[in-house]
């Protein structure tokens, strides 16, 4: 993943002012600050779930939700952006399951109905993911059945089961019991160490130190710190980011 | 004519336990006009609420031009327009025969129900979470994919409880196309009343549409029960459903709001 210089303008609010950021294969990021900063908004800017306004951003080489034309950038179509989003998975805050749904059903309705993956094949591949996350046993379980916890844990499956090579997580805990934040936590760090590449939006410090390979601060729509977590935390050069950290830890 | 209402009950017992062929014809084109003009209501009003929520502004004119017209004007003045204005061909399926003035009753209460329907099925859609259309297109689906797959069959529960009093008064409503000399339910009653002077005709074709509206109360308890399966237990039992469908006033009782 790579962002240059995005700009996001909600009306006269400039939300994004300019932040580039670069992730490389395997990569787990954690991009953390105070809220309002625009940290779920460059996130959601990665999928184009929000349209930005200049400055450009690339998975995997391709740039996203845009096109050269004429030497100017246009909105792509809703096709190919679809495509794009494929190859890019997301976890949200409130988990977003299909209610209607079981378990199973979420994970393998994006690559029967999307990818064209035959039936069996996706169940085969949505019960090996779902028993990835734990919930071997709730394959059947309609989401309104599920914990929190264990919401979000199919909701990461679903992202996983189409094969993304990039994986976004906005706030994945902070809709959550405080008892049950670690088993989601748990499934993310066994990701990060198998080398998914992954950008967290968090507030959870401990993932942060423990499974990030790099931690972001920003701050007022702008990337303020980008460091090893260790020189985050032990040694931040930034002001506001000490300030930040002294009020959290 | 009578000092005293007095009913003919055999009249009644008559045509509700003997019905005579000509009888079960009229029904049969009851059911036939409510069933098509509900369905291409439906379709009609999905694409007006699709319309609605374009992004393409003129799509969003022409839905509130078409609801405004069909929802402000008399859906008697509408079927006679359609019927007169226009030339209709009759349908010939083997030897069941749908004749031109059915099928402009059924152009007309399609259209009307559509304006209805709009309103209905948008209230559905907007009662979906934003999230779940996130949610789908982040996992690649394009915008008709995810309507189809994810948002129409939560707003279904939604809708399906409003549209079963729409197909309700669907039935009803085809009485009008008497008027423009369809042969259904009402106009067998008409005419043998012109025939005989006995009223109790119309009684015993309000037996008929009885049994059609109870009939279709069975249905939809079973259809509301089908799209609530994913949350078990906090579901009304079907005989709650029932109650619920024949005396609003159970629900309260029991302390649990009707929809």
């Amino acid at each position: 993943m790579h962002s240059e210089d995005v700009h996001k303008r909600f009306g006269r609010l400039e939300v994004l002012k300019g932040v580039s950021l670069e992730v490389t294969k395997g990569e787990t990021v954690c991009i953390i600050g105070p809220s309002g900063s625009g940290k779920t908004t460059f996130l959601r800017c990665i999928n184009h779930l929000e349209k930005i306004d200049d400055g450009r951003i690339e998975v995997n080489g391709q740039l996203i939700g845009y096109r050269q034309k004429k030497g100017k950038l246009v909105e792509d179509s809703e096709r190919n952006i679809a495509r794009q989003r494929t190859q890019i998975g997301m976890v949200f805050q409130r988990f977003n399951l299909f209610p209607h749904k079981t378990a199973l059903e979420n994970v393998i309705e994006a690559p029967v109905h999307v990818l064209g993956t035959p039936k069996e094949q996706a169940v085969g591949l949505g019960k090996a993911l779902l028993g990835r996350v734990g919930l071997a046993d709730k394959v059947d379980a309609y989401p309104g059945k599920l914990s929190g916890g264990q919401q979000q844990r199919v909701a990461i499956a679903r992202a996983l089961a189409m094969g993304p090579a990039l994986m976004l997580f906005d706030e994945p805990t902070s809709a959550l019991d405080p008892e049950v934040t670690g088993e989601v936590l748990s499934v993310m760090e066994e990701l990060a160490r198998a080398g998914t590449t992954m950008i967290v939006v968090t507030h959870e410090m401990g993932f942060a130190r423990k499974a990030a390979n790099r931690v972001v601060m920003m701050d007022d729509g702008l990337i303020i710190e980008d460091g090893t977590p260790e020189h985050f935390f032990e040694a931040p050069t930034h002001e506001r980011t000490k300030q930040f950290l002294s009020k959290i830890l | 004519m009578h000092g005293l209402v007095a009913v003919d009950w055999h009249v009644i017992w008559q045509q509700v336990f003997h019905p005579s062929h000509v009888l079960f014809r009229t029904l049969w084109a009851t059911v036939y006009i409510s069933v098509a003009s509900q369905a291409a209501g439906v379709l009609l009003g999905l694409l007006a609420a699709l319309a609605r929520m374009s992004r393409f502004a003129p799509f969003r004119w022409i839905s509130g031009v078409y609801v405004l017209i069909f929802r402000g004007t008399p859906l008697l003045v509408q079927i006679f327009y359609v019927y007169f204005a226009f030339s209709w061909p009759s349908l010939h399926f083997g030897f069941w025969t749908v004749p031109d003035a059915a099928i402009a009753g059924i152009v007309a209460l399609s259209v009307n129900e559509g304006a209805y329907m709009r309103e209905i099925i948008r209230a559905g859609i907007d009662s979906v979470d934003r999230g779940q259309m996130e949610a789908a297109r982040s996992v690649g689906m394009t915008y008709g994919l995810a309507m189809r797959r994810i948002i129409l069959p939560q707003a279904a529960r939604v809708i399906v409880p409003p549209l079963g009093n729409e197909f309700n008064n669907m039935m009803k409503n085809t009485s009008l196309v008497y008027t423009i000399g369809v042969f259904e339910l009402f106009a067998f009653s008409e005419q043998n009343y012109s025939q005989t002077f006995i009223a109790d005709y119309f009684l015993a074709i309000a037996v008929w549409y009885l049994v059609l509206t109870t009939v279709w109360t069975f249905i939809q308890a079973l259809i509301e029960r089908r799209l609530t399966e994913s949350e078990r237990g906090e579901e009304l039992s079907f005989r709650e459903r029932l109650e619920n469908a024949w005396n609003p006033m159970a629900a309260w009782g029991r302390g649990i709001q009707h929809r």
